[in-house]
């Protein structure tokens, strides 16, 4: 159960935070938030990693690979067009 | 044990790779908030992926895992085509990409969940562990196939209307209540795997079920609530391995997805429940029907005035909508505003929030051609120019400028936060006939004293203006 509470207590603070944080970007990037927050919960290709390794697999690991792979879809797509479109939004007399 | 870990290290290690996650999260939190600015954006980027890069690097010390072949092989399968599909992706596109990597997120969360249940099926589970397998199984699986149907109605694979069938809303409530019936019985024999794969089942059918009914015009609210699913999902998942970054990353991206789907409910006037339950909303394409014009008579500009009319006005704001992506006249748009400024003229551009086919896509087509992002204003923002400036062109928006959502309480749009191009000392619209926006309705602003109305293609009609301000 102790554990079940302190999982809480980081899923609640997150949210504020989270809450918190983003409330602050401007509309003019609400694009590039989405898809680098797309990129930022591809973070469950940690626990792919976890879940696909273990000894004596049947299942598990089968799982966790093709999870492996659309995790990893998610974060290097993810993080790569954000960057594509930040790259675009310019002042004038940049670059 | 881990190839590699040596054994003298073997104590250390889970404290430095937990140290290590809280670092992730912390990155990923600071990387969110250089978010807050154009200028300093990119490098948030660049800290979040170090995060994630870090997060990945130091699970592989992990005592448990043993074998590398298939985490190799995953990855590289799946940096090909994630890089593939970020770099060949158009701009325009951009809502199918994002909701295509929605999916992505949540099957893999709901993979994971459904792995770890595997692995230790079908010894004993406790209650805590089996909710959250069953959140992360039901919101990682619905997101997934949810998803893959809002990238075919954006795609124009299926059609954008909202395929409804009588009695649906039932069906939707019985099939959710199955889900509901079958995971109390799964708590009761959480070893029996074949009840885990119908509730399986039931996820994947719940997202197709949920986001069919949704016209495609509402597909900006989607793309957002999926985001935040797809966070949620990555977040259960957290809590079935009891891994605390997943936990906040994906509680991170749930807020995210969260605000994003407010701002757009409150952008179209429409409650949340009644975008996913109403089926509201066409195909989100002008849908022919002429204007009730009512003897009312609208005055058409030539070129050439309206030439004159830009070049002399001290500001001008130009108000962009969908209609002008459609027409491919980014850089035709650009080009008239760099002429003007030319001629010292204040341009700005004003944006509507859901002007586009996900939050804030308007601004990348615009940033994508070369528009400088000081001059991009935000509807509120814009609002306390426009009684200040001389002329407004709106191109390819409708329902976004009418000002009967400020003033005429029967209008079914009443309500709805717009810009008030109205009150500037003139507006040009421009438009390839008298037909109504999505939401079918008549614009008032179009037989307005101060409204000019420049029919014909936008990137044409921009052309020739072109050349009109050329012979100035």
């Amino acid at each position: 159960m102790d554990l079940l509470i302190v999982h809480l207590f980081i899923f609640v603070l997150a949210a504020f935070v989270g809450f918190e944080v983003i409330s602050k970007v401007p509309p003019t990037l609400h694009t590039p938030l989405m898809s680098g927050a797309n990129a930022i919960s591809g973070i469950t290709i940690v626990g792919a990693l976890l879940v696909a390794s273990h000894t004596g697999c049947v299942i598990t690991c089968h799982l966790g690979f093709i999870a492996i792979i659309f995790a990893t879809i998610n974060v290097v797509g993810g993080f790569m067009v954000t960057d594509r479109m930040l790259e675009m939004f310019k002042k004038k007399g940049d670059e | 044990m881990n190839p590699l870990v040596p054994d003298f290290l073997s104590d250390f290690v889970p404290t430095l790779i937990h140290l290590s996650y809280l670092l992730a999260s912390v990155l990923f939190i600071l990387g969110l908030k250089r978010l807050s600015s154009p200028a300093t954006a990119r490098s948030g980027n660049r800290l979040a992926a170090l995060g994630m890069l870090i997060g990945v690097a130091v699970t592989l010390f992990n005592r448990e895992i043993i074998s590398f072949q298939y985490i190799i092989a995953g990855i590289l399968i799946g940096a090909v085509i994630g890089a593939v599909l970020a770099r060949r992706v158009k701009m325009t596109s951009m809502p199918e990409l994002v909701s295509m990597f929605n999916g992505f997120g949540g099957i893999a969360s709901a993979l994971v969940a459904s792995g770890e249940y595997f692995r230790i099926a079908p010894a004993v589970f406790a209650t805590q562990e089996l909710t959250a397998l069953a959140v992360s199984l039901l919101v990682g699986t619905m997101t997934f196939t949810g998803s893959l149907v809002a990238f075919a109605k954006l795609r124009g694979i299926i059609g954008g209307a909202p395929v409804v069938y009588p009695g649906y809303k039932v069906v939707n409530t019985l099939v959710f209540v199955a889900f509901l019936v079958f995971t109390s019985l799964f708590f009761l024999d959480p070893g029996n795997t074949g009840l885990y794969l119908v509730l399986a089942g039931i996820a994947l059918l719940i997202g197709l079920l949920l986001v069919l009914p949704i016209g495609g015009a509402d597909m900006p609210v989607v793309i957002s609530l999926l985001n935040s699913l797809t966070g949620l999902a990555a977040s259960a998942t957290g809590f079935v391995l009891h891994n605390h970054l997943l936990i906040v990353s994906g509680t991170l991206v749930g807020a995210a997805g969260l605000i994003l789907t407010l701002i757009m409910c409150k952008a179209m006037n429409r409650p949340l429940f009644n975008v996913l339950f109403g089926s509201f909303g066409g195909n989100g394409v002008d849908t022919g029907l002429p204007g009730t014009a009512g003897g009312k008579t609208v005055k058409e500009v030539t070129p050439s005035d309206l030439a004159i009319m830009a070049a002399y006005a001290r500001r001008v704001v130009i108000v962009p909508g969908y209609g002008l992506a459609v027409a491919q006249a980014q850089h035709a748009v650009r080009e008239v505003a760099d002429m003007l400024e030319a001629r010292k003229v204040d341009v700005r551009y004003g944006i509507h929030p859901v002007a586009g086919r996900m939050p804030g896509h308007m601004n990348v087509l615009l940033a994508e051609a070369n528009v400088p992002y000081p001059q991009l204003f935000d509807m509120d923002d814009i609002n306390k120019e426009l009684p200040k400036s001389d002329l407004v062109l709106v191109i390819g928006a409708n329902d976004v400028v009418n000002p009967d959502a400020r003033l005429n309480t029967s209008s079914p749009i009443y309500g709805m936060p717009i810009l008030n191009v109205d009150q500037a000392q003139n507006v040009v619209i421009f438009k390839r006939s008298l037909n109504t926006g999505y939401a079918g309705i008549d614009n008032q602003l179009f037989y307005a004293d101060n409204s000019y109305l420049f029919f014909g293609d936008a990137k044409k009609s921009l052309e020739l203006l072109q050349e009109s301000l050329k012979g100035l």
